[in-house]
């Protein structure tokens, strides 16, 4: 596996990242991932704002909100958050 | 290039310094004062007030902060500086990594003072000593001459586009930095020359885009994130690959200097005095070099074959001009201003000894540790250190390889 990564003569120094964010991914670390009960979620939007790591959104065409699980740590803010009690928390 | 004309002023080391930082285009300082460096500090905030300089000056409330501040300023590609000592460079601690991890070519003056308790302001080694490992470059001046000298050179040298490393210069507390020295400046003109802007490389951002390194919203890029065993090792690796290139820059920044000032600190790495023939030597950082002088002086007259090895720089370390100097000395003695409590002689001591046991002849080398909390060193202390050596190529044995020089029992 180590053999695939940049050796220290190709990285670029200082850490200066040469892939987007994005492409790295982190949703393994997870313990609990949220789920959305549609029928209750009223599109506020107000998890998307609260998400910390961007991995909440709205699906325009299926008009519902979704989740990025490559990127969502799990963290609940926006089970917390959710005025109507839309988004639960399930275990892995 | 004829050596430029140059103005002899009265200045003791820290305003030797704050003059050099003055002449050399920097465009931002961020400090916070403590003594034995405020006087640094003092003189650069008047440059600022007076308009005789383009610096913006960031007051700050703690070491950790002038830093940090600095570091910030240097990823925008501000040319920076900052000066601190003993409990400042101590609380500053977790952020040279940080700004050297960044590669941010940040150019300090620290005022070599002891570290508390009970409380000390003069002169031993322990606060830049213990940072050795920080991936700073660390040159030690001898007098006030030198420490202006360095500064200027430094920021050539932490800039370089194969560097991208920060540096410390190092001065004695009291013994240069409050000693009214004649010190010979050159023009403005000269220094700026000298030092000329910046130089930004350019780098690959997470876009594929090649932009320089430095941080723009307009052509954005990160560094320092978080690094993982899976990549931080490698980013380790090349800052002691930035540092194994450090040498040859110094060499190479020293000549152009010497160029245009006429002034020689030996190979800008270490200084060998009356080493030709020497056949026991003594190995020492700062202003005690000086006072080694006379005494090897004295015992020449007197046909003792003594000499002196000065390191100018401690990192990174001048192993090759160590091996070259001492390997045909009979005997050597290192002179330690700083401490391992527990451990086996001062840090310089570890460190030629263990270069000279891959040495041919491998010479016995012993330590003294001296002037803790700015004690003196005077002449005799340093003839009885010869006097030691002589007897140790007369009888081939070591009694004691690490001793406490100048310390009442």
């Amino acid at each position: 596996m180590t053999s695939q990564k940049k050796g220290w003569k190709d990285l670029p120094i200082a850490g200066v990242c040469w892939i987007p964010s994005t492409e790295y991914i982190t949703g393994d670390w997870r313990t609990f991932k949220p789920v959305v009960d549609t029928e209750k979620c009223t599109l506020c939007l107000l998890c998307h704002l609260y998400c910390p790591d961007g991995a909440i959104h709205w699906n325009r065409e299926a008009d519902e909100i979704e989740f990025d699980y490559d990127h969502c740590k799990g963290c609940g803010i926006c089970a917390e958050e959710c005025p109507v009690t839309a988004i639960e928390m399930v275990r892995e | 290039m004829a050596i430029a004309k140059q103005e002899m002023l009265a200045l003791n080391g820290d305003e030797a310094v704050a003059y050099a930082v003055k002449q050399s285009d920097v465009d931002v300082v961020a400090a916070y004062p403590i003594t034995p460096q405020t006087i640094i500090v003092e003189r650069f905030s008047e440059y600022v007030h007076n308009g005789e300089v383009d610096t913006a000056f960031v007051c700050v409330e703690s070491e950790h902060s002038a830093l940090t501040a600095c570091l910030a300023a240097a990823a925008i590609g501000a040319r920076t500086f900052t000066a601190s000592a003993s409990a400042g460079l101590a609380l500053m601690h977790e952020i040279l990594y940080v700004t050297s991890g960044c590669r941010a070519p940040v150019v300090m003056a620290i005022t070599n003072r002891a570290l508390s308790a009970p409380i000390n302001i003069h002169c031993d080694h322990s606060d830049s000593m213990v940072e050795r490992d920080a991936s700073w470059i660390q040159i030690y001046a001898e007098n006030s001459q030198e420490a202006y000298d360095s500064i200027i050179q430094a920021f050539r040298i932490a800039e370089h586009p194969d560097i991208l490393l920060p540096a410390m210069v190092m001065l004695d507390a009291f013994v240069l930095s409050h000693t009214l020295e004649n010190v010979k400046v050159l023009s403005d003109e000269a220094v700026r020359k000298f030092v000329e802007t910046r130089k930004i490389p350019m780098v690959k951002n997470h876009k594929g885009d090649v932009v320089p390194f430095k941080l723009d919203p307009e052509k954005p890029l990160t560094m320092g994130p978080l690094d993982l065993y899976d990549y931080y090792f490698e980013h380790k690796m090349q800052q002691e690959e930035a540092m194994k290139r450090v040498p040859k820059v110094i060499k190479q920044v020293h000549d152009e200097y010497a160029e245009v000032s006429g002034r020689r600190y030996g190979n800008g790495l270490t200084e060998s005095y009356r080493m030709e023939d020497a056949e026991i030597a003594t190995v020492c950082v700062g202003s005690t070099a000086g006072t080694t002088k006379t005494v090897v002086d004295q015992l020449r007259d007197k046909g003792t074959k003594a000499g002196l090895l000065r390191l100018r720089t401690y990192r990174p370390l001048p192993k090759q001009d160590i091996t070259e100097a001492l390997e045909g000395v009979e005997a050597v003695a290192v002179m330690d201003r700083a401490h391992s409590f527990g451990g086996h002689g001062g840090p310089i001591f570890h460190e030629v000894r263990h270069v000279l046991y891959d040495s041919q002849t491998r010479p016995p080398v012993v330590d003294y540790v001296y002037g803790l909390g700015g004690r003196d060193m005077p002449q005799h202390l340093i003839h009885r250190i010869y006097k030691d050596l002589e007897k140790i190529v007369r009888t081939k044995e070591v009694e004691k390889p690490v001793q406490f020089i100048g310390v009442r029992e």
